[in-house]
Parts: C-alpha cells; sequence; structure tokens
C-alpha cells in the first residue's frame, strides 16, 4: 500500500508541473499586459503618466525578464508560497485567494456529496428496472438536468427561493454576517443559501453518474456469478447488494476523477450569476483585466483540486480494492 | 444376427421416398435473405430505424438545421428592427376567434401604459383593433444571405399592429426573430468545433494508436493532463486571450477552435483503444506484409473498422459545445454582439431582476434545451447501430 501511495504520488509531480506550462502559455498568451491597460486607463482618465513610475513598475514585477525566467520564478514562488501579486486588487494573491478557494471547496464537497446521495439509488433502480417506465423517466429527468444551462437553472431557482422561502437573494449568506465570525446563526444562514448552488451544479454530474453507474451495474448482473445465486434462490435484494454492488461502489469511487473537472467547471459558472464568494466571480474579472498572476494562481489551484480530488479517490479505490493496490505497477 | 432373428416382426417405420436435397435446410426464407445480405450501413440503418427516439430526434435536428438556410423568410421581423413602442413587450397570444365569430388567426393590439407609481411598463391587450397575421408578406427588408435583396417573410401581421409572439427585449427587438437567428450561429459552432476536434482526435489517437510505445505514453500523459482541467475555467480563460480588435465573425472562428482543442481528448482516446485492438488483426499484418504504409493501413483498413463508433460518439459531445458556447456567452466572454446566438440572448437575462419582470427573455433556453436532448438521443440511437452485429 505504501509503494503504491509513493508511486502514485511521484506520477502527481510532473502532471502538476504541466498544468502549470500551459497555464502560464495561457496567462502569457494574450497581447501586452496589465501595465498597458493600466496605462490606457490613466490616460483615458486624463491623468498623466509618468513614465519613470511606469519604468519602476515594469522593473518590480518583472515584466522586463524573458518568459523563461519569469515563469521559472513564478513557478519556484508558488512552491513557497508566494503566488505574486494581484495588480487589480493590489494584494499578494494568496490573500486574494485564500478564503474563496475554501468555499469553492467546501461547495465543490457538498455538491460531489449530493451527486452520490442522488445517483446511487436512481442508478440502482436504473439497473434492476431496465426498461421500465421509471427507467426511462429517471433518464429523462437526467438528460434534462444534463441539457439545461446550469446558469439558467440557477437563475430560475435563485427566484423561486427568493419568492417562496424569502432566501436573500445572492452570495452564500446573509449580508448581515458577511463580515462576522462563525457561529450557528452564520452556519445556517450559509446552509440556507448552500443548496441552491449545489442542487445546479449537482444536476448535470449527476446525469452522468446515473447512466455511467447503470451500465456498469447491468454489465455486472449479467454475469454467471449472478445468474448462479439467482438459481441458488438467494433473494435479489440481498444479492444484488453482496456481490454486484460492491464492485459498483469501486467505479463510483473511481468516476470522481471524470466528476470532479465537471462540478469545479458548473461551480465557477454558477458562482458568477449567484455572485457567489467562490472562486468564479474573480477569475473572470482577472482574466478580463489581465491580472495575470490572480488569474494564473486560480487556474493552477482549480487544476490542482482536480488532481488532488483524483489522487484522493485512487487512495480511496487502492484501499477497497487489492486487485489495484497490489498490480498497481503491473497494469501497466 | 439381424434384428428379425428375434422377434421375427418388423418395426414398422417412415422413410421418405422424395429425393433428399441437402441445400433444403439452409435456404432462407426472404427476410432471413434479405437480412444476410444486407450490407453493414443497411443493417445500421435497420438497428437506427428501431430507437425511435432517435429517429424523432434526427428528424427534429434536420429541421432546425434546414431553418438556418433560410431564417430571413422564417423570421417575422428583421435581427435588429427596433420598435421604441414597445420594449420589453410581453408575448403576445394568437387568437383564433374574435367575439365568438372565426377570422382565422389574429392579434389584439397592444396598448402601452407606463405605471407612473412604479416606473414599469404596462401592456393591455386593447380588444377593440384586430391584426390578422398573413402568410407569404411583405415586411422588413432583408439581404437573403447577405446578397439577395427581398423582403418577403412566412408569416407577419397587418399594417399598424405588431406581432411579438415571444416577447421584445430592452431595445424592443423581437424575441422570437433573433432566436430564429440566433440557431444560425448557435448550430453551426457545434458542427464547426466537431469537425475540428474530430480531425484532432483521429490525428493524434490514430498516431498515438498505431505506433504504441513513447509516443503513445507521451498522447496519453497529454490526454491525461488536458482532461483534469476543468473545462469551463480552461475556456473562459482562453477566450480572454483572443483580442478585442478581431471581427465577430473572427471570434466566432476563435472560439470554434478554443472548443475543439479542449474536447479532441475523448476522440483520441476512443481511436486509441479502437485501433490497439484493431491493429493486432490478421488484415492488418497481411497489409504490412504487402508493404502498405502506415498511412494506408490506418486510413483505408482500420478508420472504416470503427467510423461508426466515431460518428456516434462525436454526435454526443456536441451537445457539450452548444452548451459552452452558451455559457461563455452568457458571461460574456464569446460571441459578442453584433453577431446573435442563443448564447449572446441569454446573455439579456443575466440578473435576478430579469426573471422577476420578463421572464420571457430566458425563452432562447428553450431551443438549447431541445437540441441538446436531441443530440443526446440521437447519439444514443447511433451508438446502439453502430455495432450492428451485436
Amino acid at each position: 500500500m505504501l509503494q503504491y501511495l509513493v508511486r502514485r504520488i511521484l506520477i502527481m509531480i510532473p502532471t502538476l508541473l504541466a498544468i502549470s506550462l500551459i497555464v502560464f502559455l495561457i496567462i502569457e498568451l494574450p497581447p501586452g499586459d496589465y501595465l498597458e491597460s493600466y496605462i490606457s486607463e490613466l490616460q483615458a482618465q486624463g491623468e498623466t503618466v509618468d513614465q519613470k513610475h511606469i519604468e519602476f513598475l515594469r522593473e518590480q514585477y518583472g515584466f522586463d525578464k524573458p518568459v523563461m525566467t519569469r515563469y521559472w520564478e513564478w513557478l519556484t514562488g508558488m512552491m513557497v508560497g508566494d503566488f505574486g501579486f494581484s495588480f487589480e486588487y493590489r494584494l499578494p494573491v494568496s490573500e486574494v485567494v485564500g478564503d474563496r478557494l475554501f468555499l469553492t471547496i467546501l461547495v465543490s464537497t457538498v455538491t460531489i456529496i449530493f451527486t452520490w446521495v442522488i445517483a446511487f439509488p436512481i442508478g440502482l433502480y436504473s439497473a434492476t428496472h431496465q426498461y421500465s417506465w421509471g427507467d426511462y423517466g429517471l433518464t429523462f429527468i437526467g438528460l434534462l438536468g444534463l441539457a439545461t444551462p446550469n446558469f439558467l437553472l440557477a437563475l430560475i431557482m435563485l427566484y423561486f427561493a427568493n419568492v417562496i422561502f424569502g432566501t436573500s437573494i445572492g452570495g452564500l449568506m446573509n449580508p448581515d454576517y458577511i463580515d462576522q465570525p462563525w457561529s450557528w446563526g452564520k452556519f445556517l444562514s450559509v446552509l440556507e443559501h448552500l443548496w441552491i448552488p449545489v442542487v445546479v451544479i449537482g444536476t448535470s454530474g449527476t446525469a452522468g453518474m446515473i447512466r455511467r453507474l447503470r451500465a456498469n451495474l447491468l454489465d455486472e448482473l449479467q454475469k454467471q456469478y449472478v445468474t448462479t445465486a439467482r438459481a441458488k434462490g438467494l433473494p435479489p435484494l440481498r444479492l444484488l447488494l453482496k456481490y454486484p454492488l460492491r464492485t459498483a461502489i469501486n467505479f463510483f469511487v473511481a468516476d470522481i476523477g471524470s466528476l470532479l473537472p465537471n462540478i469545479i467547471s458548473g461551480a465557477e459558472l454558477v458562482a458568477v450569476v449567484l455572485s457567489l464568494p467562490t472562486t468564479g466571480p474573480v477569475l473572470i474579472a482577472a482574466l478580463q483585466s489581465q491580472d495575470m498572476y490572480l488569474a494564473g494562481s486560480f487556474l493552477m489551484f482549480l487544476a490542482s483540486l482536480t488532481v488532488i480530488g483524483v489522487l484522493i479517490s485512487d487512495i480511496l479505490l487502492a484501499w477497497l480494492d487489492p486487485r489495484i493496490r497490489l498490480a498497481g505497477g503491473a497494469a501497466k | 444376427m439381424s434384428a428379425d432373428t428375434g422377434s421375427g416382426r418388423k418395426l414398422e417405420h417412415f422413410v421418405s421416398q422424395a429425393p433428399f436435397d441437402p441445400h433444403a435446410i439452409e435456404a432462407l426464407s426472404p427476410e432471413q435473405e434479405r437480412y444476410y445480405m444486407a450490407s453493414q450501413w443497411q443493417l445500421m440503418w435497420w438497428k437506427f430505424i428501431r430507437h425511435r427516439l432517435a429517429l424523432i430526434s434526427g428528424g427534429f435536428l434536420l429541421i432546425m438545421y434546414a431553418s438556418i438556410l433560410i431564417s430571413e423568410f422564417l423570421a417575422p421581423y428583421n435581427l435588429h428592427t427596433r420598435n421604441i413602442n414597445s420594449i420589453y413587450a410581453p408575448p403576445q397570444s394568437l387568437h383564433m376567434f374574435h367575439e365568438g365569430a372565426f377570422i382565422g388567426p389574429f392579434v389584439y393590439g397592444n396598448r402601452f401604459t407606463l405605471n407612473l407609481s412604479t416606473l414599469s411598463r404596462e401592456y393591455k391587450e386593447d380588444t377593440t383593433k384586430i391584426y390578422r397575421v398573413q402568410f407569404f408578406c411583405r415586411g422588413d427588408a432583408y439581404k437573403f444571405w447577405g446578397y439577395l435583396d427581398s423582403d418577403l417573410h412566412l408569416f407577419c401581421v397587418e399594417e399598424g399592429g405588431t406581432l411579438f409572439l415571444l416577447g421584445t427585449d430592452r431595445l424592443g427587438r423581437d424575441i422570437l426573430s433573433r432566436m430564429i437567428y440566433g440557431a444560425r450561429i448557435s448550430l453551426t459552432i457545434g458542427l464547426i468545433g466537431i469537425t475540428l476536434s474530430f480531425l484532432l482526435g483521429m490525428v493524434i489517437g490514430g498516431i498515438a494508436g498505431y505506433y504504441g510505445g513513447v509516443i503513445d505514453l507521451v498522447v496519453q500523459r497529454m490526454i491525461e493532463i488536458l482532461q483534469s482541467f476543468p473545462q469551463i475555467p480552461l475556456w473562459m480563460a482562453l477566450s480572454a486571450v483572443l483580442p478585442v480588435t478581431w471581427s465577430p465573425l473572427l471570434i466566432y472562428f476563435g472560439i470554434t477552435v478554443i472548443l475543439a482543442m479542449i474536447d479532441w481528448t475523448g476522440l483520441a482516446r476512443a481511436v486509441r483503444s479502437k485501433l490497439l485492438a484493431l491493429r493486432e488483426e490478421d488484415y492488418c499484418l497481411a497489409a504490412q506484409l504487402m508493404g502498405a504504409k502506415p498511412k494506408r493501413i490506418i486510413g483505408r483498413h482500420l478508420m472504416p473498422g470503427f467510423m461508426s463508433h466515431l460518428i456516434a460518439s462525436a454526435t454526443l459531445s456536441i451537445p457539450t459545445m452548444i452548451l459552452g458556447e452558451t455559457a461563455l456567452s452568457f458571461l460574456g466572454l464569446g460571441l459578442r454582439p453584433p453577431v446573435t446566438s442563443w448564447g449572446v440572448l441569454l446573455n439579456e437575462a443575466q440578473n435576478i431582476s430579469v426573471v422577476a419582470l420578463y421572464p420571457w427573455l430566458i425563452l432562447p433556453v428553450v431551443p438549447v434545451v431541445l437540441v441538446i436532448l436531441a443530440f443526446s438521443f440521437l447519439g444514443d440511437g447511433l451508438r446502439d447501430a453502430a455495432d450492428p452485429y451485436k
């Protein structure tokens, strides 16, 4: 197990390096840089631009250095927790990101749990009642969730939550609680607001998961050991819970790899509509104003979240399934 | 020592005197014959049409795609026609009977008042005025496909009336007409995008699957890394890269390229795994022995073997692209007016007050949902039909 763990973590390093390179390329791609838009903004406001001040800023932020040097500095900075400086906020990136990243993780985690809780029984039902009305109906509802753009669903649900339950619009808590320390009331308020993004983001992931779980279980249910067990007179429910479901659980854990990017994508989008204090709105603003270190760090964090999520699911899987644990290297 | 020595009585049993034709057993009924002689594509078609939902979806999509050829003619108004007197007008309902008398399809007049206490616009049906809906009539002038001058519309309303079946937006533009025009962009962006990602996926997956070894390893890692990125943030970042100075048309192509650049990974994986399995087949070895070049073996001998699977999975990934474009445009990072797609239309419905006050502005989501559902069902049907021998 330990050997597997070490190997698995070592594989992660080149992946993260490659991701950081891609992210850096993307934030470098736009013509011009933040200083240029800053200068034109100043000029538009009719202020004189002091060339010396600009030169100073340019040097300060390292815009005069070659690309590779800047990448290297960015990369090594990240290792020691220095994510660069946000021009827009005039704060170190880590301070802008901190809380928001935590809330993104919170929303994503709750969404994954929600997806599982919904998808598991439905997938089970669909597989055991293949081609029944229930199967068709549930599949259709799942597809509908997949086909409706997340952001619009969010808007509509927000509206109804406001009309029916009187939930305050936008945000992740009541405006009164925003700058206050955590308390029971604040917690409740967060819960009250959290369910909308969770349901909205969850809908698209749930549909995919139900379909995959159904297909997987159907494969399993056709195997001979199931027929044998049936022939021996095992009650259907017990049979289902005892054998095919156990193999399906492995798949369930493994599926987090495809679920997580999906959920984080959805979370970003929905966050913009619901103006959640997560990473989404800031990421968009940063991308639009070429606040490159902020945007880059966000992208890096989001990608790392998926990589780490997949790592966790792999570890869980290895723990669940001895075949993976023992033959991790042989499978290649 | 024969049997009749014991009892002396022969066992009676029937022997047919007719000559035996050994081929008779193997003879096929006409139905079976038709089945066995059919080509692979014929079999696929038969299997496909048994999937009712997929067939209906395919028909629906055909109609939608046909409509983008004649959008100008179908839309009652032009894309940019503004009606200053009906800003944020709610959908008008179509009537058939006026005070019990049948007069065919018509709409009542729309009376606009400004509520002075809430400053909201209020529209009321003016039942004294009747405007008939006409067919093949003259309306807004347009240039058909940008060249042919015309003003013929499928339907429009009598002089003096307004026909806003789905309401109007903040500039008084007809939503229905804009939706019909928007289909042009929204539907083609998925097709062009999928063509690009199809090519990318086939070439890269083909190379990885055929050569294997180091190339395969590198491609595999590349795909894994790309797939570990959350799609939407990556799309957002890439579309923020597109310069603001580009013309709307260039932006449109830029967006399709971006959508394709991230989407090809799934297809490449499918191609690779299929190739890995197929290249061990004897006919592939035979081709190699006869000196065929890898390009010919892949393109001529291996690809046809799983083309149907590829088409099915490509169909299934069109929805992601359409949704991606919609999401990007909604955020203001994708297409920008005057280019009009469904996402651009939905951009108007960005905040909660719109949903509360002018709910008809979110109607462009209906075609989005329908088209995506249709593509999903069609893809399902194609996937089932892709392997007709099963």
